[in-house]
């Protein structure tokens, strides 16, 4: 991908990063938000409630937490307590990506006003892009990736939001599939160890179970069950090939 | 207290804001704050991601066994089959994700316009 050079100015860094958000990651993660527009219209949150929560969440595993717990009928504590589980990783994401994007006189607020940009399209493409952006223009580089893929995927799940009452039976049908199947194949992609992949499995099968018996805390007890599970036994395998 | 407790236009947001944005920011600004101080690869963060894991896992579950609006109007066979044939052509195709969501699709609408 061609870059600005060196030389170039604030504005022009700014717009290189905007235009990072219209690559195939970036369509992948649209897609991801088409479905996340059907989703949040068959859980019967409105137009507004449905666009503020793609601005303020943001990452979109988050937002699929909230709005199953919104399906389940559970009270805002729970529902803060299973996004706020789900959403730990952004931490360590963040954590990588501060030392990546800083220089030594980017102040403070900027870093805490650009993180919130921070979910696994907009960290996979900076991670791998700001490397080639000169040190002194990664911060205005990121508003501009950042900022895009934020504001385009606002816009995205809105029209989608609006367009759905049109969509015929089976094509929102097929609307409702992309969340689930997204989530599957990249979920299973970014997961860096065996673990995860077991933590995958325990997690979809033990969800649904769960749902039958306690559904206001079935993300919270499938999720922690499954993982702690999938950890032990990854924990108990390294070990005894250790031994 | 559920997001359907009160009848006014404002708690939706209250509830989306609390669960959502303090639920997701606070872990952000906490990226910051501690900046290079945790390594990646730290035992804990591995436990971290396994329990984040699972609960997304979870939800995906959900929604496919219990799904809403349209989608539940399919039968559980299909959207499980749907999936499952999306997710071995992802596994097969060298893990590309548009790969997957274009089989998954093809089955369900191929098993919904012959049904």
């Amino acid at each position: 991908m061609p870059s600005p050079s060196p030389e170039a100015s604030p504005r022009t860094w700014f717009i290189s990063g905007g235009r990072a958000a219209f690559s195939i990651p970036g369509l992948i993660l649209s897609s991801a938000f088409v479905g996340f527009a059907g989703l949040a219209k068959a859980a019967g949150l409105t137009l507004w409630q449905t666009v503020f929560m793609v601005g303020v969440v943001w990452a979109l595993p988050a937002k699929v937490v909230l709005v199953g717990a919104i399906l389940s009928g559970s009270s805002v504590f729970a529902a803060a307590f299973a996004v706020a589980l789900s959403s730990i990783r952004l931490m360590p994401m963040v954590v990588a990506l501060v030392p990546e994007m800083r220089s030594p006189r980017t102040p403070k607020w900027t870093l805490y006003v650009l993180s919130h940009f921070v979910a696994v399209t907009s960290w996979v493409l900076a991670m791998d892009r700001l490397r080639h952006v000169p040190r002194d223009m990664r911060t205005t580089y990121y508003a501009g990736l950042g900022g895009t893929l934020v504001l385009a995927n606002m816009f995205l799940t809105g029209i989608v939001f609006l367009l759905a009452d049109s969509f015929p039976p089976m094509l929102m049908a097929g609307l409702l599939l992309l969340t689930p199947i997204y989530f599957l194949t990249s979920l299973w992609g970014s997961a860096r160890e065996r673990a995860g992949h077991l933590a995958m499995v325990f997690g979809i099968v033990l969800g649904p179970i769960v749902h039958l018996f306690a559904p206001g805390f079935d993300l919270l007890i499938a999720g922690a069950t499954g993982g702690v599970g999938a950890w032990a036994i990854h924990h108990a395998r390294a070990r005894r090939w250790a031994a | 207290m559920t997001f359907e407790a009160f009848d006014t236009w404002w708690w939706p947001y209250i509830f989306i804001l609390v669960a959502g944005w303090l639920a997701t920011d606070a872990w952000r600004f906490m990226g910051v704050y501690l900046g290079g101080r945790i390594a990646e690869d730290s035992e804990i963060l591995v436990l971290v991601r396994c329990v984040a894991t699972a609960l997304v896992a979870a939800v995906i579950g959900n929604l496919i066994v219990f799904p809403s609006g349209e989608l539940a109007n399919t039968s559980l066979v299909l959207r499980v089959g749907a999936v499952a044939a999306g997710f071995a052509a992802y596994l097969i195709f060298r893990k590309r994700v548009l790969v997957g969501i274009l089989v998954a699709e093809i089955v369900l609408l191929t098993g919904i316009a012959l049904s």
